[in-house]
């Protein structure tokens, strides 16, 4: 094909026909192709809609409105067989995706920054259970890990009767880890106020110390000044409040009832089975990560740091890390939609996400295959474009710039 | 396509590579706007092709008993393993009163019983793979139910098993009827009929539950086996056979509610009525011969009977069969191959089997049940 194109560009003389100008045919036959495209979606979909209405099936958006009838187990907003819709199923489901995506995150970034970085260490012991995990949790399906978690860890946990009691009104049994439950007296805005407080007061603190060692060199007690103000402060007028007789926080204990502890906060065993497996898993992968973009800072920028006396810690912090996030970035946001989208695995270990809950029982109830899919397949495109856009954002902030 | 159209397109093909890897000479402009056109007749080939097969699925939903004799084998969509009615032994072999009756009615039309392809489904896949042509005949412990007929696009022929909602738990728990359950994790699967009885139940008990719900019935009751769930619902016949797998089946107890009306039977594509009647003359004919006194073992000699309705029945009077599509003899090659409804039942969930499951509402309506066979006239 290369061979005709140079030796049509070189030998064609400049000014011929329209019609045997290869830009201008190129452009048509790329039309054609799109026109053919278009048209065999339409076709395909009248078709779909036909077979549809001559097979008797529903179809259209309208279930969504109607009474869904059952029960899921994992419910962020209010939600009850009797009153709500398919639609607040499906509201559920995102939710439960989401909640698990974004706790998911957070947590495997942090134990993969942190198995990427004993991966390196000059500790022998240290790196080579670094590298064992990682071997270990990519090499095995994410499957078999999560009902690995489920079946064998929290099968194991025993029977609501015999609850493990943790003190501090945490029990942990068969049906998952119970808590005590915050409850907000009307004057937590008190304790909201100084939260909020603490918070504004600690990010203009460490503005002014980065200003002032940028100018003097002279070095600030940032951490324990951010510490004071965003947890002592509130705790102290918490424990003011309590005495005067105003508590603004009280909690509801987890009691035992018939079959198992009622009150309090549960977190379903099927939650921390899915949570536990997809960061494990997904950290594997972000230690790789993390190892090849610090492999790929130079050595020289570690030995300058250190001939300039930096400690070790502080040259990974500000030498090696900020450099490497430049390598990092990327293939990072992949594992992070990988990990979004391997919660549908949560299908096999019965936590009620998206895909359990909408392509599962609402699928299976309203029997409107074509509608439910697509909705989820876009539902997990634009979760991923989201994401991935945000990361974009965050890259060029992070990426080299060039002069 | 042809043979000989296979070729002439290879042999087309062939030159098109030949071109394209061997023109040096740049003035042919010709010659290249003529690739352009086979290309651009390649497109539209395909994109006819295409087409063509998404209308040819259209059409062929239509008739199904052509469509199995032309494979030679009928597609079944049975349970995943339930015991008793859909579920391989040692061997592979397909057992259980649901299986039975898609080999009645491969025996009806092949008369072979074992010409069947099973095709295992989960509950919440198995509406989606019979209305997608996957499976000709869906029979799997299906509850027929109104929405399911008339918004799913699928109808049920017959009624092969009656059955009703049931829970199991633990005899540790010391709870003797449903109405204790107040508070209780139950394990159910999803996409059946029982999530929503379950769902009804409580609230009209006025009792607080926590559902969890797995996708397969596999995975359902190892769930509650494992101590997941204080109770385990579905249909009381599911009930008995998934106790057979408990790890200690004795520790369990069945408890006495039934809390639904579940009609279990075989399901079919909606629109093709002669596929329809095939599959509930099936069933029609298993029950009607156990009326009858008409049994695998003495089906040959019961050709000979005066009686008009065995007559009729087998095929040696009048031409019932031909009306659906089938042999005259299809009920003869049912009974032979399969045997009658209470033969059936007995060696796969009744006395003769590990279910122990009494007769009950499934006897013959001369009995007290509610099976009652459609007479052939």
């Amino acid at each position: 094909m290369n061979s005709v194109q140079t030796a049509v560009s070189q030998t064609s003389p400049p000014k011929k026909s329209f019609l045997y100008d290869p830009k201008v045919r190129g452009i048509f036959y790329q039309v054609v192709l799109v026109a053919a495209v278009i048209f065999l979606f339409y076709v395909a979909a009248t078709n779909a809609i036909e077979n549809l209405q001559r097979a008797r099936i529903a179809s259209g958006f309208g279930f969504l409105n109607n009474t869904a009838g059952f029960d899921i187990s994992q419910t962020l907003i209010q939600f009850s067989a009797a009153g709500s819709t398919y639609g607040d199923a499906f509201i559920v489901g995102l939710l439960n995706t989401l909640i698990v995506s974004a706790i998911g995150i957070f947590f495997t970034t942090f134990l993969g920054f942190l198995v990427g970085i004993a991966r390196l260490s000059k500790n022998w012991m240290v790196a080579k259970v670094a590298m064992v995990y990682v071997e270990v949790l990519r090499n095995v399906p994410l499957l078999v890990q999560l009902l690995f978690w489920y079946i064998a860890v929290l099968g194991a946990l025993p029977q609501p009767r015999n609850s493990l009691e943790m003190g501090a009104g945490f029990y942990l049994n068969s049906r998952g880890l119970f808590m005590a439950k915050p409850l907000w007296a009307p004057n937590i805005g008190v304790l909201v106020t100084v939260l909020v407080l603490g918070l504004v007061g600690s990010f203009f603190y460490r503005r002014w110390a980065r200003i002032q060692q940028e100018q003097t060199g002279r070095q600030s007690p940032v951490i324990k000044v951010t510490l004071t103000l965003v947890f002592v402060l509130p705790i102290l007028t918490w424990i003011v409040l309590a005495l005067f007789g105003a508590n603004p926080i009280s909690f509801e204990m987890p009691r035992k009832g018939t079959f198992n502890l009622t009150g309090g906060m549960q977190i379903l065993p099927e939650f921390v089975a899915l949570l536990l497996g997809l960061v494990t898993y997904t950290a594997a992968f972000i230690a790789e990560v993390v190892r090849a973009g610090i492999l790929a800072v130079s050595k020289g920028q570690t030995e300058a740091a250190g001939s300039l006396g930096l400690p070790p810690g502080k040259i990974l912090r500000l030498v090696v890390i900020p450099q490497a996030m430049r390598v990092i970035i990327p293939p990072l946001t992949s594992q992070y939609l990988n990990l979004t989208k391997n919660s549908s695995l949560a299908v096999a270990i019965g936590y009620p996400d998206l895909v359990q809950v909408f392509m599962g029982t609402v699928l299976n109830q309203t029997g409107q295959a074509i509608e439910v899919v697509v909705i989820t397949m876009g539902v997990y495109l634009t979760i991923s474009l989201l994401t991935s856009a945000f990361m974009n954002v965050y890259n060029r902030r992070v990426a080299i710039v060039e002069r | 396509m042809d043979f000989d159209a296979v070729s002439t397109e290879a042999a087309r093909n062939g030159l098109t590579e030949a071109r394209l890897g061997g023109i040096q000479d740049p003035s042919s402009h010709v010659e290249l706007l003529g690739e352009h056109t086979n290309m651009k007749k390649a497109l539209v080939t395909i994109a006819f092709g295409l087409t063509a097969s998404l209308f040819a699925t259209a059409a062929s939903a239509q008739a199904t008993l052509n469509s199995v004799k032309q494979k030679g084998f009928l597609t079944c969509g049975s349970n995943t393993g339930l015991a008793g009615f859909g579920q391989p032994d040692a061997q592979g072999n397909w057992t259980g009163l649901d299986v039975d009756l898609c080999r009645a009615i491969a025996a009806a039309i092949f008369d072979d019983p074992t010409k069947v392809r099973y095709i295992p489904l989960a509950a919440k896949d198995r509406f989606t793979a019979l209305q997608s042509g996957e499976v000709d005949v869906l029979s799997r412990n299906s509850t027929a139910t109104m929405s399911r007929d008339t918004q799913l696009g699928l109808d049920f022929p017959a009624i092969n098993y009656f059955d009703g909602q049931g829970f199991m738990v633990r005899k540790k728990l010391g709870v003797s009827s449903a109405k204790e359950l107040n508070g209780a994790s139950i394990c159910t699967q999803q996409g059946t009929t029982t999530e929503l009885n379950l769902a009804d139940y409580f609230r009209a008990n006025n009792m607080k539950y926590e559902v969890v719900a797995f996708a397969t019935s596999d995975e359902t009751f190892k769930a509650y086996d494992a101590g997941r769930c204080d109770a385990f619902t579905t249909d009381a016949s599911g009930l008995y056979a998934e106790r057979l797998r408990a790890s200690a089946p004795d520790d369990h107890i069945v408890l006495p509610e039934i809390i639904s009306k579940e009609p279990l039977g075989p399901a079919v594509r909606h629109g093709d009525n002669q596929w329809g009647d095939i599959v509930r003359w099936t069933h029609m004919a298993m029950l009607n011969a156990e009326e009858l006194g008409v049994t695998k073992a003495n089906v040959d000699q019961m050709k000979t009977s005066d009686n008009p309705e065995i007559k009729r029945l087998l095929g040696t009077e009048g031409k019932f069969g031909e009306t659906v599509g089938l042999t005259n003899d299809w009920a003869v090659r049912v009974i032979k191959h399969v045997g009658n409804y209470g033969e059936s039942f007995e060696k796969n969930v009744g006395e003769g089997s590990r279910l122990k499951i009494k007769r009950g509402q499934n006897a013959l309506w001369t009995k007290g049940g509610l099976q009652y066979g459609i007479p052939v006239r």
